[in-house]
């Protein structure tokens, strides 16, 4: 194959393999921010200290991290759900904007990050599963294990999430208090009780998300900075409250990236990525596949 | 303050008594307090933290010995938090209102820098950790610098390795150069197109990435796309694990590839990265080779291993520990030989001697760096899996470079995912 | 900002005047007397903890500006911050200029940032500007760390001239220049708040839909609420390189002053001028003395958990404790 086009190739592969491990950080972000508005800037924290769960969890028992990061979920709903009832106690109940509740999850991020150094030290983590070092190769494009195992656990995810929301009972009623909590309230739902368990979902996928991390690459207590404007620039980009558009930014953040860097230097990537975000916000400022403001 | 347990100290003293160290008088009167500020979180905790072990043990060792002057020695540092604009509060209140009577730098340059103003204006004696060219600009005659780079890094960085390069057969005409955007990897590549001119190698592709980077295969496809013969790389610990490990899976291959990489000399990142180490050639600062069996590093990174371990930093202990100690090392032999606490007159013996360390003879030249830079290139060789013992003994790190200091001979080439 | 150039919204009784000269000449005498106290304690230390708190002053005031007055969060102080130290750093290698003109030269630099941005994104919802203004700050990080002429990631040093006459040190003269930035900054703070400009803001932040409908020009005051909020943000970076010596892209976009400048304003009551410097007064002081006294990982919990409870327990932050109390 012609270099340069196998470079392309490889360009877009790789991007769209990071993309899979942005759409999971991301997921769990378009159901707290996109669809119940509330500005949880801790959740790559709580990403970050699903990993460090999943590499105490993996280590000791010897299970498979990502299958170790489904099993936790649960535990992190509880956490999610948590948190939610506080958040709601101590500022929606007042009336308050969503933006107040920032400080507060700024407040829980570094209450995160803290104890995560407190337990752990500041070196790196890491897991070590059996494919972590196996590359698929279709031709001149290569396909690591390390970024398609956790990209297509986290794609089934997200798909899994999907479903829940179009089908089931829960899953609509969370789409629904997003518009409309009065009319929930009419029909005998509680609107706290299912942005509870979709506040839950949230934290429990950034659970999973962090499994996907520590799967990619060593993690430590400040790995989640690197990801805050990158989840939130996909969730606006994606439109907020899709979650396929969500899927479908991450993807194309990825590739941005990742062609930047192998065409024009890494230095620019981020650059780029960015920039492109506020370009869309200037054309076309309901992102990619939300609906017109 | 000490995020260390007196119990730990005491026990780790005990193991040094044991080693041979013994223990004269009690010292006595109004202790002699050195202060810094250190990085205890943020990004350069991970070498921050090992540092601070390594000058407990030091002042643990001090005190057994009679102290200083015939007074105990005590260590007064805040966490600067790996931000520098907390170093000059920090250093203001050490001096105003602790009124230590000795100051030390904290760890890496962005951190020393700040700090140099307060220092001057009081004229006092400043040994800093692994700075790099910080007082180009100041030109302080007070300020002595812990750094086997030296005072050219653009010169004798990249030295080593290029030296090395030259005596492949058939020689390299190529050079890729990749660095992280930051101080240090920076100037390690400038140095890195210095010698490549020099020499007559090309540079096809010269490009930095910023910290914030998670995926490194576009970056190393793009590089061996270039072909080149050769490949120099400085990056700090989290990005070299990426970039050694995607180029395992893209199966990079090269005659000579390495450079300033930090982070395979953490303990944590030799133990993930194993067998893909071997063959890297790494500048590094010490290694536990027969020619580098400097008096007293072996007690110092004997006891700091056992502390490690329970305090939770690098295991290893090879990369700044020996270099704090060092530091914390030349004050004391200054103080001795000077008999009080004068700054004037401790500079002017840091200028004028040397200093028998835990890294080996030292002396410093006008603007305070090592007049005889020590800049190694090890390689890893005979690795065969993450267990850190192999690491402790003589023969998996061997030495290239310099000559003085060799202890093997040099294999190519570097192929990770097995070529 | 004249005030013939805004029209009055209808039904809106013209903004109560006063209290400005008292409110000056009480913070020119506050700020005398300070320099005063500090300079009996003969302790350089007061003046380096007291610019560490005073330019949050700076930072939080002018956050509130857009943030308090109107409702549109920034989450990129740290951009404009930057970009005033960097303008200052430019400028000293450029032409050698002082302090005090490279101030002025980082208003206007980071005023015409924050009019662009705002030109660009001011007409979305708040939270798409909350997420422009983060990009910009990547854009401009980006941009610095491969800007050679400023030292790019290797960061650019400021070596502090020993003669410091008439100040006795080095670290009271950057004190005092921050401590007049503050009193600038709380003062322009106050008189938007009590102006024109200040009820069309609060109408926004309101409700943006009604004030447009009553006749509020809604962005022509945000633009301007913008520029003046992203101008004192640069002024609050712009003695940074002087008063560190050593500056690099990292320290400069430090991730605490984004959130500091959200913070402090939302613990100390935000929507008042009083607000931001109760709030950068309180958390500043409990950081610097968290450095100093815990200094350890410790710092960083305390912090989090006072953030947590002062936001959980006091919404309105303290000045809407105070309001409520007195009911």
């Amino acid at each position: 194959m012609d270099p340069d086009l196998a470079l392309l190739l490889n360009g877009i592969v790789s991007g769209l393999l990071l993309g899979g491990l942005y759409a999971a950080a991301a997921a769990g972000l378009a159901v707290s921010f996109g669809m119940l508005d509330i500005v949880n800037i801790a959740h790559p924290a709580l990403m970050v200290a699903g990993a460090f769960a999943v590499v105490v969890i993996s280590t000791a028992t010897g299970i498979d991290p990502l299958l170790a990061a489904v099993l936790q979920a649960p535990l992190f709903w509880l956490v999610g759900a948590g948190l939610y009832s506080f958040y709601n106690r101590a500022f929606e109940r007042r009336g308050d904007e969503a933006l107040h509740g920032l400080a507060f999850f700024f407040g829980i991020m570094f209450i995160i990050e803290v104890l995560l150094v407190m337990y752990f030290g500041a070196d790196q983590r890491f897991v070590e599963p059996p494919y972590a070092y196996v590359t698929w190769r279709l031709g001149d494009i290569d396909f690591p294990l390390r970024m398609l195992v956790p990209g297509a656990v986290a794609m089934a995810a997200i798909g899994a999430l999907a479903l829940f929301l179009k089908r089931s009972f829960a899953g609509r009623a969370i789409a629904g208090v997003a518009q409309d909590p009065e009319a929930l309230r009419l029909l005998g739902i509680d609107p706290v009780r299912i942005k509870r368990l979709a506040f839950g979902i949230s934290v429990a996928l950034a659970g999973v998300a962090g499994g996907a991390l520590v799967v990619v690459q060593p993690i430590d207590p400040w790995s989640g900075h690197v990801f805050i404007g990158r989840v939130f620039a996909i969730c606006i980009l994606g439109g907020m409250a899709s979650l396929g558009g969500t899927v479908i930014a991450a993807f194309a953040f990825g590739v941005v990236e990742n062609l930047t860097a192998t065409f024009y230097g890494p230095s620019w990537s981020p650059a780029v990525a960015f920039g492109c975000l506020l370009l869309v916000l200037a054309l076309r400022p309901q992102g990619l596949f939300g609906t017109a403001p | 303050m000490d995020s260390i347990s007196r119990r730990a100290l005491g026990a780790a003293v005990l193991a040094g008594a044991g080693l041979g160290a013994p223990t004269l008088a009690q010292p006595s009167g109004n202790p002699i307090r050195i202060g810094y500020s250190m990085s205890l979180t943020g990004g350069l905790a991970g070498n921050g933290r090992p540092s601070v072990v390594a000058h407990q043990i030091w002042a643990q060792d001090v005190n057994s010995r009679g102290g200083l002057l015939g007074r105990p020695v005590q260590l007064v540092y805040y966490d600067d938090q790996s931000s520098g604009a907390q170093v000059p509060g920090i250093y203001t209140k050490l001096l105003d209102v602790d009124r230590v009577d000795l100051v030390v730098s904290g760890y890496a340059t962005a951190q020393i820098a700040p700090a140099m103003p307060i220092v001057m204006q009081r004229g006092m004696c400043f040994v800093s950790l692994l700075g790099a060219a910080v007082n180009n600009d100041f030109r302080y005659d007070r300020y002595f610098s812990i750094n086997p780079i030296g005072g050219d890094m653009k010169e004798n960085f990249a030295k080593g390795y290029f030296e090395i390069a030259a005596r492949i057969e058939p020689r390299p005409r190529s050079v890729a150069i990749l660095a992280l955007d930051s101080d240090f990897p920076q100037r390690a590549a400038e140095s890195a197109r210095h010698h490549a001119r020099r020499l007559g190698i090309r540079v096809v592709y010269d490009r930095s990435y910023p910290p914030t980077t998670v995926d490194f295969s576009p970056i190393l496809r793009a590089i061996q796309a270039a072909r080149p013969d050769i490949i120099f790389i400085a990056s700090y610990p989290p990005d070299s694990n990426g970039l050694l490990r995607t180029a395992a899976e893209l199966r990079v291959q090269s005659a000579l590839f390495g450079g300033g990489l930090i982070g395979p000399q953490i303990a944590s990142q030799k133990a993930q990265l194993g067998p893909i180490l071997n063959n890297l050639v790494c500048w590094d600062v010490y290694a536990p080779e027969p020619t580098m069996q400097f008096p007293g590093v072996d007690s110092l990174l004997t006891r700091y291993r056992e502390i490690a371990a329970r305090e939770q930093t690098d295991l290893l202990g090879n990369y700044a520990p020996p270099l704090a100690y060092a530091q914390m090392q030349v004050l004391e032999q200054a103080v001795k030989r000077v008999g009080r606490l004068d700054q004037a007159a401790l500079a002017a013996d840091m200028h004028a001697n040397e200093f028998d360390t835990v890294i080996g003879t030292l002396k410093f030249d006008a603007l305070g760096e090592w007049v005889e830079e020590r800049s190694l290139y090890v390689q890893y060789q005979g690795i065969r899996d993450g267990n850190l013992e192999q690491f402790r003994r003589a023969g998996t790190q061997v030495i290239l470079y310099p000559e003085r200091f060799r202890s093997g001979t040099f294999r190519s080439p570097y192929a990770p995912g097995g070529g | 900002m004249s005030e013939a150039a805004l029209a009055a919204p209808p039904g809106l009784a013209a903004p109560p005047r006063g209290g400005h000269a008292v409110f000056w000449g009480g913070a020119a005498l506050l700020a005398v007397a300070l320099i005063a106290a500090l300079r009996l304690l003969h302790n350089d230390y007061a003046w380096f903890a007291g610019y560490f708190i005073l330019q949050y002053v700076v930072l939080a005031s002018a956050w509130n500006l857009l943030g308090g007055y109107a409702g549109y969060v920034n989450f990129g102080a740290a951009g404009f911050m930057a970009a005033g130290a960097y303008t200052t750093i430019v400028l000293r290698k450029a032409l050698g200029l002082d302090l005090l003109p490279c101030i002025a030269a980082a208003a206007c630099v980071s005023g015409l940032l924050g009019l662009g941005m705002g030109w660009l994104t001011l007409r979305l919802r708040g939270v798409y500007f909350a997420i422009a203004t983060l990009s910009l700050a990547v854009v401009l990080h980006t941009i610095i760390v491969n800007w050679d002429y400023v030292g790019g990631s290797r960061g650019a040093y400021v070596v502090p001239s020993r003669d410091t006459a008439p100040f006795v040190t080095h670290g009271e003269y950057v004190f005092v220049v921050m401590l007049v930035l503050a009193v600038l900054a709380v003062g322009i703070a106050r008189m938007v708040e009590k102006s024109r400009l200040g009820l069309g803001l609060a109408a926004i932040r309101d409700d943006e839909r009604a004030a447009e409908a009553a006749g509020v020009p809604t962005l022509r005051l945000k633009l301007i609420a913008t520029t003046l909020s992203g101008a004192l943000m640069g002024v609050a970076g712009a003695p940074l390189p002087h008063y560190s010596a050593y500056l690099n892209p990292e320290a400069a976009f430090s991730l605490a002053y984004g959130v500091n400048a959200i913070a402090m304003p939302l613990i100390g009551g935000a929507g008042t001028w009083a607000g931001p410097v109760i709030g950068a007064l309180l958390l500043g002081t409990l950081q610097q003395a968290a450095t100093v006294m815990i200094s350890s990982a410790l710092n960083l919990l305390v912090v989090g958990c006072v953030l947590v409870a002062f936001v959980a327990l006091a919404p309105h932050g303290i000045i809407g404790l105070f309001r409520g109390a007195r009911r």
